[in-house]
């Protein structure tokens, strides 16, 4: 039952990741190409789809996935199962919210997993850079290929406006420029 | 009702306009929820963000059901995620479709050689901003490199290492404790 798979895994990678959007990013990784719902190469884009629309990061790829795999029916699965663990677990904490703050268990908890999230996604963007640079596996010949290269410098030109503070949009509208002409060029 | 609306509304507003989510929505919500309509003192901004980055899942659903919750109990929360949520489905269940018929064109396809690349460098800065905001002791660094390696390396499922490293920050800190009392 798809519609039941989608819910449930959603649902755990809700309840399971602390500080939002990108921290969930590695957990869909996993999931989604453990179970093929997507191609990693569908889950970068979609990633870049999410940056340039309005709304809450996992809210966009939870959607986009349950839609690509099951339709309709499948994005409500996802988007209800990434919710449902916040809307429940902020109801309950927003009851004894005082106590929840200076909680030991919870600060102790929180220790170790804010810390782990970098990690987590170092790993994700391994995976992602492999898929972008060499989409048919490493060989010599991604080293012949004109993709690689460019690749690369569009990857510098990013890195160079993330960190002028640019916005998301713009690292996306001027990637897709760049792309559109090398392609034609090369 | 009149309260639920209002709620829904603002939200629906906050989820149409603000893009890449969680931290983008707060000086939307700062805006609307507390100097417009005052549902929440300008101080308590601090404390939301503070308990929706410390429970699980997407902040921007957090914040919404936290800031819903205290406004207008149970069905306040209900109504501001549903708004905060609306947009983003509505959009991107539009997008998947054209998303598809356009595949297949040669310039989408290069576009999307290069945004590919792109998304990389976000990815990277995400990942500098988050390097920069973990505590920088030795056991920040060792859980860092360990769930990087489980992961990357070993393909372990990352339950496991979310739920270890909570485990392992729950030991080391009352070990810490421990020794401060000493």
């Amino acid at each position: 039952m798809i519609y039941l798979k989608l819910l449930l895994t959603f649902f755990k990678i809700g309840a399971f990741t602390i500080g939002g959007g990108y921290a969930m990013l590695p957990f869909i990784e996993q999931e989604v190409t453990k179970n093929a719902w997507v191609s990693e190469a569908e889950l970068i884009d979609f990633v870049a789809v999410s940056e340039s629309t309005p709304g809450p990061f996992a809210i966009n790829i939870a959607t986009f996935i349950g839609m690509k795999t099951a339709g309709i029916l499948g994005a409500v699965c996802t988007t209800l199962g990434v919710v449902l663990p916040s809307f429940i677990i902020i109801l309950i904490v927003a009851c004894f919210l005082k106590k929840f703050r200076e909680n030991k268990a919870v600060k102790g908890g929180l220790t170790g997993l804010k810390p782990a999230v970098p990690g987590l996604i170092a790993a994700a963007i391994i995976s992602i850079a492999t898929a972008v640079l060499a989409p048919d596996g490493f060989s010599l010949e991604v080293f012949k290929s004109a993709a690689f290269y460019y690749s690369i410098a569009i990857f510098g030109v990013g890195v160079v406006m993330c960190f002028k503070k640019l916005h998301p949009i713009w690292v996306v509208c001027v990637s897709a420029v760049l792309g559109i002409a090398c392609g034609f060029i090369f | 009702m009149k309260k639920l609306l209002e709620l829904f509304l603002i939200f629906l507003k906050i989820g149409a306009f603000t893009f890449g989510g969680g931290y983008a929505m707060i000086p939307l919500i700062q805006k609307e929820a507390a100097e417009k309509k005052g549902w929440i003192k300008k101080e308590d901004i601090l404390e939301i963000v503070a308990v929706a980055e410390s429970t699980p899942g997407p902040i921007a659903i957090n914040a919404a059901t936290l800031i819903g919750f205290r406004h207008a109990g149970f069905f306040g929360a209900f109504f501001a995620t549903l708004g905060v949520v609306l947009p983003s489905f509505v959009i991107i269940v539009a997008l998947t479709f054209i998303f598809e018929a356009f595949k297949n064109n040669r310039v989408v396809a290069y576009a999307f050689a290069g945004i590919r690349a792109g998304v990389l460098a976000l990815l990277i800065h995400a990942l500098y901003t988050m390097f920069k905001q973990t505590q920088k002791n030795a056991f920040s660094y060792i859980i860092m490199g360990a769930a990087f390696i489980a992961v990357a390396v070993f393909k372990v499922n990352i339950l496991f290492v979310v739920i270890g490293a909570a485990v392992l920050g729950l030991v080391y800190s009352f070990m810490v404790q421990r020794r401060a009392k000493k």
